[in-house]
């Protein structure tokens, strides 16, 4: 059993890659000699200069009210929008919608960010919390719209016409049927939508303006005066942030799954009872 | 029914309209005016004589070539061995995690690991080879942009092998292809798609990294993204901004094409294969 060892090996070498940075700013973090070079002793320094940061922690809520606020929003048109392209009889009008959705996708950051801050600035919208929140919002729904479709398109027609059949209102079909079996896809979407929110910068750095700073937009500028073991203190923060909502994204998935798999062998338990 | 269906896709629609159509049409308008709002062609003409320009965008196509390369040489076993492992979906958060640290504090971190006296030269130091210039160098630049590329590679490769139909390798091996052929013959053209869908979502992007450029490369390496943000910032001269955004769009279209061909092709054959049976 040479082979999977080599290839363990390859994938534990791959980790190390990805987690050095993250780890070295965290450790240093710690660091009593200011520097990210030489490691001179333990301290808390940097975090009570954190947490002691007006400035820092105004912009930290800022950041998480537009990444909460954009993802619910996104998530609320990109279902819809979702569902709507599903439900586009002709081939090609889908086609075509999916495109105009995916260019947002893949358009580069900054395109987004300067074509976006000629919108504003042609219908007359002032740079600030607003602009930011509105882009967020758009650069959001087409995520979100790609991880409810497979969803929808799963879903299964007769489903529908069971549910009818059995004397459902369209408004229950909707919300008693189709909503809970695309769940999966709409929070997903929202996760999604939430990260791509918080992790933005280009876009947000053309359309931010001077009053109004995000997290990224001012790491970019403090990154720039040179290294701040501040700033180390906060990625650690946010590295304990990430992780939990990680791993409270994974155990949602876990019991939704294991309620589902519970559900089924209930089901075939009756079955088999009768 | 109809109607009320109809009444929740408005804002959907607005979007499309808003956020996607409109700025596409500002930007090309924008292109074709001066700094006084005056239609001219001079932004494409300038564009188009200046060797600065051009010799900018094919250096900002080449190092986006180099980033996607690295990237892809190294995700695709990345992807392929997840795919052979117990607890995928842990594993797969693993990858996912770091995607979920702000770039901007990734790229921090490099500018304290490739600093004249940071990590990777005290690593160089010490195995005899000195310390080096990391810091502010077209090296560095690539590095850590692929840095950041790479899960954003592995999860669309990952997602194709996970859908490959495990018969079929085997179906491979049983008939008698060597482990290579398996994997040149089958498992690696059936997982296009997802090497296509990762190309897409690691090129693009590095066409227009210009923070990394800023941070990392030290104004070394000009992409067009870059160039972008200082028309746009700095010198407030959108309309030549404009312009290079808009033969980034066209670029952005070209690869897109490139890329989404095959899925085409590849249903058409699945339609055959439906007829034929």
């Amino acid at each position: 059993m040479k082979k999977p060892r080599f290839s363990s090996l390859y994938l534990i070498f791959v980790f190390i890659i990805l987690y050095t940075p993250i780890f070295y700013l965290i450790f240093y973090s710690f660091n009593a000699g200011g520097n990210m070079n030489h490691f001179t002793g333990f301290t808390w320094e940097h975090y009570q200069t954190l947490f002691s940061d007006q400035r820092i922690l105004v912009i930290v809520l800022d950041t998480l009210l537009i990444a909460l606020l954009s993802s619910l929003v996104a998530t609320i048109v990109g279902t819809f929008g979702a569902l709507g392209i599903a439900g586009h009889k002709k081939a090609a009008t889908r086609s075509t919608l999916l495109t105009l959705n995916n260019v947002l996708m893949v358009s580069p950051d900054v395109i987004i960010g300067a074509s976006f801050l000629i919108l504003f600035t042609s219908l007359g919208i002032g740079l600030g919390f607003g602009s930011v929140l509105v882009s967020h919002i758009a650069f959001s729904i087409p995520i979100v719209v790609l991880m409810v479709l497979p969803k929808v398109n799963e879903l299964d027609p007769a489903l529908l016409n069971a549910a009818q059949d059995l004397g459902a209102s369209k408004a229950q079909t909707f919300w008693r049927v189709i909503i809970p079996y695309i769940t999966p896809g709409i929070l997903s979407g929202f996760f999604m939508a939430f990260t791509y929110s918080l992790d933005d910068f280009a876009v947000t750095f053309f359309v931010t303006g001077n009053g109004f700073t995000t997290l990224s937009v001012e790491i970019y500028s403090r990154a720039r005066q040179g290294i701040s073991l501040e700033i180390n203190a906060l990625s650690a923060v946010m590295f304990i942030f990430a992780l939990l909502l990680v791993v409270g994204y994974y155990f949602v998935n876990q019991y939704s799954r294991s309620r589902r798999q519970r559900q089924k062998r209930h089901a075939q338990a009756e079955v088999t009872l009768r | 029914m109809k109607k009320s269906k109809q009444f929740f896709m408005v804002p959907y629609f607005l979007w499309i309209a808003l956020f996607v159509v409109a700025p596409l049409l500002l930007i090309l308008y924008q292109s074709f005016t001066d700094g006084q709002g005056h239609f001219t062609v001079r932004n494409y003409l300038t564009y188009g004589s200046s060797s600065v320009y051009l010799k900018m965008s094919l250096n900002s196509l080449w190092y986006a070539f180099l980033i996607t390369v690295i990237t892809l040489l190294v995700s695709y076993p990345a992807a392929y061995i997840l795919s052979r492992l117990k607890h995928q979906q842990l594993w797969l958060l693993l990858i996912i995690l770091p995607t979920w640290i702000n770039l901007l504090l990734k790229a921090y971190a490099f500018i304290g690991l490739f600093s004249r006296a940071g990590a990777v030269n005290h690593f160089l130091m010490f195995i005899g080879i000195g310390p080096k210039q990391i810091l502010f160098s077209d090296f560095s630049f690539l590095l850590v942009a692929s840095y950041i590329e790479i899960p954003f590679m592995i999860l669309p490769i990952y997602n194709a092998i996970v859908q490959l139909d495990p018969a079929l390798p085997n179906a491979s091996r049983d008939l008698g292809a060597s482990p290579w052929q398996t994997f040149r013959l089958v498992t690696f053209p059936l997982t296009l798609s997802g090497v296509k869908a990762g190309v897409q979502a690691v090129f693009i992007p590095s066409l227009s990294l210009f923070m990394l450029t800023r941070l990392i490369g030290g104004n070394r390496v000009i992409t067009l993204g870059t160039a972008i943000e200082e028309h746009f910032l700095t010198t407030m001269n959108w309309g030549m901004g404009s312009t290079i955004g808009v033969i980034l769009i066209v670029m952005m279209f070209v690869i897109m094409m490139l890329t989404n061909d095959r899925k085409k092709k590849r249903r058409e054959v699945l339609d055959d294969e439906k007829t034929t049976l």
